[in-house]
């Protein structure tokens, strides 16, 4: 069956989450989505499965239009999907999970499962287990899936459960199957039997359509890959395909968002992070990572999503116990310290997720804006609050930072995203700081308030502050960095100078490993690519080379210094 | 020492992550909200989603719903209705007569008796009226109603203000034993002058109970194991304890006395009567006012309200704003299971003088239900406390005048406190307009509106 998007638009209030996406997906192709969180992957398949209408565009079947009113209708016209969490009762087996909901519906007509004409709900209402087991067992054998009907769903290993939404969408007779990160849950060696069982599905041709943002996995399963950006296609590629391409299609280079900034005038080192290593039960999510940033200078760590920033920023703040390292501050060892003792020594913290972590959202504006500070002068003496004093504060503080809000006592969570990240940045801000550290701090925003963050937080470097930015966008990056460091699985590859071209850092980011100097083979290569009329081209920053040069601090500077991820090599 | 690390967003929670796309954020935790609810979130959803407007029909709806159940339970009713086509008029007539006497009763028995007004006239002076305590009749349904809400409020606000810190605390009853235990000892075994007697006493209660709340909060703080299980399961641990302690002489029990039951307090110990010998109220109700404010204080004007109210909303922006959120659970506890100690301290000081495995009677449920209808506010609580206080005074009148059961009144509660936790269905019955999802939870930071 041949599937075809034209033009999909869909909006949520003013944002598209996406803007005119057409693709195509031809029988027995592996189609993967490639995008960062928020990309409108999730919202795609979800207006191709009938969970959400498109406001425009339409969805072709063999060229004829379909309308999918609910997942009903999907399944129907043959497109299944294996949702990211998956939606299995534990204490049903597999053969009554594959059967749910469809007891006496004749799901197994043409013959794919079985070839009795009749669903599983028998004469009398009683359940005909046996041939809901026959199926499943005959799919499974088909497709070298190796599940077994009796088995408790609740018993089973996460990779053997996916494969029984696997068995339940192809029982339903799917030519079109979704499967929406399918790997997040896997480990490596069922991720390998993952890809076995699609090379399969797509010889009895099968489609598939893969929605992944892992670089390295797209590259090995898919026949083609498009790439999403803010709810655009902004590539397709067949592979092969480098990663570094991948990389900078994903996060973007256009960069149509400059502040204007001064030479940044780097002074001492505030903030000094050693061999910090970070464990969980899964790995090493920050694995001996080094970096010193200077007071006056903003040091960008650029890095697809999830290769450690999160687990980064959560082990300078204090909220994540480190495995070894160290964290100094102004030359004080902070590395044991408590979050509170963190802010107190002069931290200043945007949160990645602020409606999580940064915001209690039932509270008020006013008091969002004293959510570290409301236990010291003058907002408390003793264990009395100063209302007066914490109102005083609000008002003061809504004008500076120009927050949309009703009045100081409307509750936090009812703003928008821009205002609450106002409301964030001008309480982290507003008490005295040395560092400010912003995880993702215009993810989500509308173009003002990105802006208005921007030029905050370079504000904030002009003041002196030592400023550390993790983002997932290049843009971003390149807007706002003195010193880029690219983040990943949990090292940094590498240090650049803010005039490093977008490629580079795509390399980088795909794991490439740091060499001095730039290679000039891939600049070349891409060189087509960056002449957008957008390449972040900055003059290069003579204080900064100045303060540079001398030190040599391990990490400091890309070039010639021993790269942290060499030492753990090492 | 496990703390459990902060919940991180999974990796793709759909389009929502892309700013003002609200509305499908909206969908996806509503989705997850229906997933895996636990008793804490039904709880927390039956408070946030009420308005005073649905508290107040739920009250009524109790209230007309009680009426019919006293009307078909009256055996003189039921006689009627077997007579109902010879004499329909008389079952319906009987039927209303039932019911509104019994109304009639519960608000005689614990606001205002008339009789007792024309007694006190028909006295041939008023200081004899007085010295006859005709003029404490008229005032005792009143009293009454203070005494029976007085260790209502008390443990009503130990669960209320936990609640505000995010935590159920279902273990009123045993936190009200530990202060029993104290308060009662204290006040038997120890000889002290009159006044710091019965001070050290309630102090005693305040701490007894403070023990077994901060337990609770301890082990939740410092293993993660839940609140609720474990405050269930001390209200068991503490119920035996006290019966073992009841069931030796050298212990708690009285010596002589071959029931389960302490000796009898010093009169030192007794909490001072507010309005003369022939009323039973007393300082007790006064502590329970004065706790109410206090809680509101704490709550609203101070900074360890603020980490209180702050790591109940949002325990993980908590963390990150640098507070302890363990040492929060431990306080919050502490302080909550100090005043359902309190509540135990004004039952043995103020109206048993003395300490059996009665003493406790349901305090601990009748707690939940109170903070319940009480909106997890202290206000509320002082309401709903004198409510459930009138009904349990106005009960045994009920009987007399109408031989209403008085297992009626509990079942009326039961239906108040159903409507309350129930709004969708007050809210269907009455077809009021859902209340803004979220928007309620504004009450809860009041403190700030000008």
């Amino acid at each position: 069956m041949e599937l075809e998007l034209r033009g999909i638009t869909k909006r949520f209030g003013l944002l598209a989450a996406n803007d005119g996406i057409s693709l195509s997906v031809a029988p027995g192709q592996v189609h993967a989505l490639l995008g960062e969180n928020g990309a409108g992957k999730t919202t795609l398949m979800n207006v191709l499965y009938g969970l959400t209408q498109p406001d425009e565009g339409e969805i072709l079947l063999d060229g004829e239009p379909a309308k999918f009113g609910s997942p009903r209708d999907a399944i129907a016209a043959g497109i299944g999907m294996v949702h990211q969490h998956f939606m299995l009762v534990p204490v049903f087996t597999v053969a009554d999970n594959v059967t749910l909901g469809h007891e006496s519906s004749d799901f197994s007509r043409g013959g794919l499962g079985g070839s009795s004409p009749r669903g599983i709900l028998g004469r009398g209402g009683l359940l005909n287990r046996g041939k809901a087991r026959r199926d499943v067992a005959d799919l499974s054998h088909r497709y070298g899936l190796d599940v077994d009907p009796d088995a408790l769903v609740g018993e089973l290993p996460v990779g053997i459960q996916q494969r029984v939404e696997i068995v339940k969408a192809l029982i339903r007779q799917a030519n079109v199957l979704i499967l929406d990160e399918p790997t997040a849950v896997l480990t490596p060696a069922e991720t390998e039997e993952l890809f076995r069982i699609i090379r399969q599905l797509k010889e009895g041709g099968t489609s598939v359509i893969f929605i992944s943002h892992k670089l390295r996995e797209v590259q090995a399963i898919a026949d083609t890959i498009t790439v999403l950006r803010r709810g655009q296609v902004v590539g397709q590629r067949t592979p092969p395909v480098t990663e570094d391409d991948l990389a900078s299609l994903m996060v973007g280079r256009n960069v149509q968002l400059r502040v204007s900034k001064q030479p940044a005038k780097p002074g001492e080192v505030v903030l000094d992070v050693a061999d910090l290593t970070v464990g969980d039960s899964g790995g090493l999510p920050v694995n001996g990572l080094s970096f010193q940033v200077r007071a006056g200078e903003i040091l960008g760590i650029a890095g697809v999503q999830g290769n450690g920033q999160t687990e980064l920023c959560e082990a300078l703040m204090g909220l994540r116990p480190t495995v070894g390292g160290s964290v100094t501050v102004n030359g004080r060892d902070l590395t044991r310290a408590s979050p509170r003792a963190r802010l107190r020594a002069g931290v200043a913290y945007v949160p990645e997720d602020r409606r999580e972590d940064g915001l209690v959202g039932t509270f008020s504006v006013a008091e969002n804006l004293i959510l570290d500070m409301y236990d010291r002068p003058p907002y408390a003496s003793g264990i009395n609050l100063h209302l007066p004093a914490v109102r005083a504060n609000a008002t003061e503080r809504i004008q500076e930072f120009d927050i949309r809000t009703g009045s100081p006592a409307t509750p936090a969570g009812t703003l928008s995203g821009g205002n609450q990240q106002k409301v964030i940045l001008a309480r982290e801000v507003g008490r005295e700081h040395k560092v400010l550290i912003a995880s993702q701090p215009t993810r989500g925003l509308d173009v003002g308030s990105i802006e208005f963050v921007h030029r905050r937080i370079i504000e904030q470097r002009d003041h002196g502050v030592a400023v550390v930015i993790v983002s997932s966008e290049l843009d971003e990056i390149y807007a706002l960095a003195d010193r880029i460091a690219v983040m990943y699985e949990g090292k940094i590859t590498g240090f650049r100078d803010p005039d490093v071209p977008a490629a580079e850092l795509g390399r980088l980011m795909a794991g490439g490993a740091d060499s001095s100097g730039v290679p000039g083979a891939t600049v070349e290569a891409d060189g087509a690519l960056l002449v957008d009329g957008a390449q972040p081209v900055r003059e290069a920053d003579p204080a900064h080379e100045g303060g540079a040069a001398p030190d040599g601090d391990p990490g400091y500077d890309g070039d010639g210094a021993p790269a942290p991820a060499d030492q753990e090599e090492a | 020492m496990t703390t459990p690390p902060p919940a991180l967003p999974s990796p793709e929670p759909g389009p929502s992550t892309t700013g003002p796309s609200a509305a499908p954020q909206a969908e996806d935790e509503d989705a997850k909200a229906k997933d895996g609810r636990s008793f804490g979130d039904f709880l927390r959803e039956a408070v946030q989603e009420n308005t005073v407007t649905v508290t107040v029909l739920a009250l009524l709806s109790a209230t007309v719903l009680g009426g019919l159940l006293t009307a078909f339970t009256n055996s003189g009713v039921l006689h009627a209705w077997s007579n109902f086509f010879s004499a329909p008029g008389n079952a319906i007539a009987k039927a209303w007569d039932a019911a509104s006497g019994t109304y009639v009763a519960l608000f005689e028995g614990s606001v205002f008796n008339p009789h007792t007004i024309s007694a006190l006239f028909q006295q041939a002076s008023f200081s004899t009226a007085i010295h006859d305590g005709y003029l404490s009749a008229v005032f005792n349904p009143l009293s009454e109603t203070a005494v029976q809400a007085t260790p209502l409020i008390l443990a009503g606000l130990a669960v209320a203000l936990p609640y505000q810190a995010g935590l159920f605390n279902i273990g009123g009853q045993s936190q009200f034993i530990g202060g029993a235990i104290m308060s009662a000892w204290l006040g038997y075994a120890v000889n002290l002058p009159f006044f710091v007697h019965v001070v050290v006493c309630v102090i005693g209660g305040f701490v007894g109970g403070a023990a077994i709340g901060w337990l609770a909060g301890e082990i939740k703080a410092r293993t993660g194991a839940h609140e609720v299980i474990v405050t269930i399961m001390l209200n068991y641990v503490m119920q035996y304890f006290l019966a073992y302690l009841l069931s030796s002489q050298s212990l708690l029990q009285a010596s002589g006395s071959s029931n389960a039951i302490t000796p009898a307090i010093a009169s030192d110990a007794h909490l001072p009567l507010l309005a003369g010998t022939h009323l039973r109220i007393n300082a007790g109700f006064l502590i329970a006012l004065a706790c109410a404010f206090a809680v509101w204080w704490l709550l609203n004007r101070t900074t360890t309200g603020f980490e209180f109210r702050s790591v109940g909303a949002n325990a993980s922006a908590s963390r990150v704003a640098g507070m302890n959120v363990e040492r929060n659970w431990s306080l919050v506890m502490l302080i909550g299971g100090g005043l359902a100690g309190l509540a135990a301290s004004t039952v043995i000081l103020g109206t048993d003088f003395t300490l059996n495995p009665q003493s406790y009677g349901t305090y601990g449920i009748d707690a939940i239900t109170v903070a319940l209808l009480g909106l997890g506010r202290p206000g509320g609580v002082v309401a709903a406390g004198l409510l459930f206080g009138a009904l349990h005074a106005g009960s045994p009148g009920m009987q007399t005048a109408t031989g209403t059961p008085v297992q009626i009144v509990q079942v009326i509660q039961a239906l108040m406190v159903l409507f309350v936790a129930a709004p969708p269905l007050v809210r269907a019955t009455f077809r009021l307009r859902a209340a803004r999802a979220r928007g309620v939870s504004t009450s809860m930071s009041k403190g700030w509106n000008a």
